[in-house]
């Protein structure tokens, strides 16, 4: 017999009478950092499971053509990186993603931010227009990309609508330009809600009495908004900007569903690229390379907002 | 504490013997194969359908004890290919699937399924021989079965009746016996209607400026194909396919005899006069409000035609149970339950490819129309075009043909650049 426990509370050690053998206590810093263990240990025991063994596979799998149907798993070395990199596919994919992104952030940001300020304000029925505006983020996704697929038709409700003040609207779905826009704006108006709530929140706790010292001394609306409002809300800014990129990055279910890809491969991004060359094409070497490439975009963005922080972003100096 | 000790390593001995006939007892079944339960993959979630399925699956499990159950597990149609591939390499694979035949080569020249001519020709009563030649060329791979082509259904023209009077056009009953069922005159008689009634001409269903092989029913008219007979050579910039799709560019944006890119019209729903479709969609004129005809492709360029749309029934060769599978694919599809499986799929079998059969199997169908379209379609029909690479092959092509569906287009000019794009995959 040798000790009986390690972690007993410490009355029972002194009920013990220090007859026995003298037991070993943990100090309380030991017994902090065993009880944070617990705490974290189902979340690191997830990210084990579901993020870094998948991220160590998708490594694995980068070196190696597997054909599914034909149950091989062969060895190519570097094979397929080297095919990345002479990818004719790879300069309009990467340019559609670009285009998607940036659109996506400009106007996903700026929106989200008006409709903030505009509805930053003690008015009857105001919780009204908020649900309203922050609805379509509890919309499925496809349900909603669904339903915009079919107001984008050639023949379906937008055009109808535009048809009525006399205009003649593009075939939304079909055109390069149109099919990107058509896209971007879905996802503008899925997850607008979601940014504007978060500078709702960031609004609401800029002190007043700031605000009206700065009107004391001559300050105008536009110079408060900018030289107050704005610094004080920059760290939700930041936070906006590092999920909406990030967002942008992983869009699939709306391209799959509105234009799989097309016309042509303008509306081809990475991840829809990554699908295709992966799922429907079953080259899973190929699309692991993709996968480490678009996880490297996003790593290295994160890292470089991050870092730009403290150039940008209130109380980071 | 010596006590304590002999009695750990008895529980650990123990716990470790339970382990062991664990796992011998586990390994056990499937070395002789009982309790086996199999599992097949199919597009259909027809509730019909599958209550026949199971229905076969029932008689099978009641003459063999070592199956406990059969399970028909429906995969939307869309994905169905990818999601069963995706299956497989989570080795998850079924033990029998549906196969499109535009994956068929895939399929039948990996190795991915298992070999079944020699259990079907074994199998007492399945009449081997009486499979047609025409019908299982797509599903051999050195001359042996790979897989049962269960569904050969032709691809035929739908007409409504009563939409092309209500523009003043003949029927199609007319159009037929005025030697006017040719693509040119339908194109004709399809933009009448679109001019009179604002509904659409003809539709070539499920092509959606997307599934471009769909247009097989079209160029197969002008006696063109996509590739050359040995699948290295792209055909896409021959002059019969120019001619084919300049015919589908005009139709679309100059005649307006077929819905352009971005617009719907769905025949069954009576908004088109014509649809070009699988027999099989039959069924979903037993309730129609409208007066409708059934007629074989129409005449092109070249000729007179017919194209048939396959499916095939597969053993997974990675699935844990492939020798009882195919046992019961041989019970699934012998000559009685082909004979209650036509009802919906057009069997494989000679003997059974006659109108008596089909019209006991087709109550929407009249004799007349068994016996002058669905019949000489099967038989004389060109099965949908495949290759190998298919999902690669039918992105590519869909990009490069995306081009085409803009009114100022130069068909030629797009026809070259699908081949510039296909090439390097057909000469893979």
């Amino acid at each position: 017999m040798t000790t009986e426990s390690t972690v007993l509370p410490d009355r029972a050690v002194a009920r013990s009478g220090g007859t026995g053998p003298r037991k070993r206590r943990l100090t309380h810093k030991q017994r902090d950092a065993v009880a944070g263990y617990i705490f974290v240990a189902p979340q690191v025991l997830g990210i084990v499971a579901f993020v870094l063994i998948p991220l160590a596979l998708v490594v694995y799998f980068s070196f190696h053509e597997w054909n599914v149907l034909a149950n091989s798993f062969t060895f190519v070395g570097v094979d397929n990186f080297e095919r990345f990199l002479g990818d004719p596919q790879i300069a309009p994919v990467m340019q559609a993603t670009g285009i998607f992104s940036v659109f996506l952030v400009f106007f996903n940001i700026t929106i989200a931010l008006l409709l903030a300020v505009m509805l930053n304000r003690s008015l009857p029925g105001i919780t009204f227009f908020r649900t309203l505006f922050f609805s379509p983020v509890v919309v499925s996704l496809v349900a909603w990309t669904i339903v915009w697929g079919f107001l984008f038709q050639d023949n379906g409700g937008i055009n109808g609508a535009l048809e009525v003040i006399g205009i003649d609207g593009p075939n939304w779905l079909r055109e390069g330009p149109t099919a990107m826009a058509s896209v971007v704006i879905v996802q503008v108006f899925k997850n607008v809600g979601l940014n504007m709530v978060l500078f709702l929140a960031a609004l609401q706790g800029v002190p007043q009495e700031l605000q009206e010292a700065a009107r004391i001394d001559g300050a105008g609306s536009r110079t408060i908004f900018t030289r107050i409002t704005i610094p004080l809300i920059s760290p939700t800014i930041l936070l906006t900007f590092i999920i909406t990129i990030v967002g942008s990055l992983q869009v699939f279910a709306q391209i799959a569903v509105l234009t799989q890809g097309g016309p042509g491969i303008s509306t081809t991004v990475l991840v829809y690229y990554l699908f295709q060359q992966a799922f429907l094409f079953g080259e899973f070497g190929y699309g692991s390379v993709l996968s480490i490439v678009l996880f490297l975009i996003v790593l290295l963005l994160t890292v470089v907002q991050w870092q730009l922080r403290k150039k940008w972003v209130f109380y980071e100096n | 504490m010596r006590s304590a000790k002999w009695l750990t390593t008895a529980g650990l001995l123990a716990t470790a013997s339970l382990v062991l006939a664990g796992c011998s007892g586990a390994a056990e079944p499937a070395a002789t194969a009982k309790n086996v339960e199999l599992r097949m993959t199919v597009w259909t979630s027809n509730e019909d359908q599958l209550a026949l399925f199971d229905a076969i699956a029932a008689e099978y499990i009641d003459a063999h004890p070592e199956v406990e159950s059969v399970t028909f597990d429906p995969l939307p149609f869309e994905d169905y290919t990818t999601t069963l591939t995706t299956q497989v390499a989570g080795g998850k694979a079924p033990d029998l699937a549906w196969i499109l035949e535009n994956a068929a080569p895939d399929f039948v020249d990996s190795g991915a399924l298992a070999p079944i001519q020699g259990t079907l020709e074994k199998t007492e009563g399945y009449e081997f021989d009486d499979l047609n030649a025409a019908a299982t060329k797509l599903w051999k791979s050195d001359d042996q079965l790979i897989a049962y082509p269960f569904s050969t259904s032709p691809f035929v023209v739908f007409a409504n009746d009563d939409l092309l009077a209500a523009a003043g056009q003949p029927t199609a009953a007319e159009l037929q016996a005025a030697g006017k069922w040719n693509w040119e005159d339908i194109s004709e008689v399809g933009s009448a209607v679109n001019a009179a009634t604002g509904k659409a001409g003809f539709v070539i269903r499920d092509f959606d400026y997307t599934t471009w092989d769909n247009l097989a029913t079209v160029w197969l008219g002008w006696g063109a194909a996509p590739w050359s007979e040995d699948g290295a050579g792209c055909e896409f910039a021959s002059d019969e396919m120019v001619d084919a799709l300049t015919f589908l560019h005009e139709a679309a944006f100059e005649k307006k005899s077929m819905p352009g890119p971005g617009a719907t019209a769905d025949f069954f729903a009576g908004e088109s006069a014509f649809t070009v479709t699988q027999i099989s969609r039959a069924s979903l004129l037993a309730e129609a409000g409208f007066a409708w005809n059934l007629l074989p492709l129409p005449e092109g360029p070249a000729g007179e035609y017919s194209m048939v749309g396959q499916a095939g029934i597969g053993v997974m060769a990675q699935g844990e149970n492939a020798q009882v599978a195919t046992d019961f694919l041989a019970f699934f599809t012998n000559p009685d339950n082909s004979e209650k499986l036509a009802q919906w799929f057009p069997p494989a079998r000679d003997s059974q490819l006659n109108a008596q059969t089909l019209a006991a199997a087709n109550p929407v169908l009249t004799a007349d129309q068994i016996e002058d379209v669905v019949v000489p379609g099967i038989s004389t029909g060109v099965v949908r075009p495949s290759h190998t690479d298919s999902a690669k092959i039918g992105q590519t092509v869909r990009a490069s043909l995306d081009a085409m569906w803009t009114p100022e287009a130069d068909v030629a000019a797009v026809l070259d650049g699908v081949c510039e794009s296909v090439e390097p995959i057909l000469g893979n």
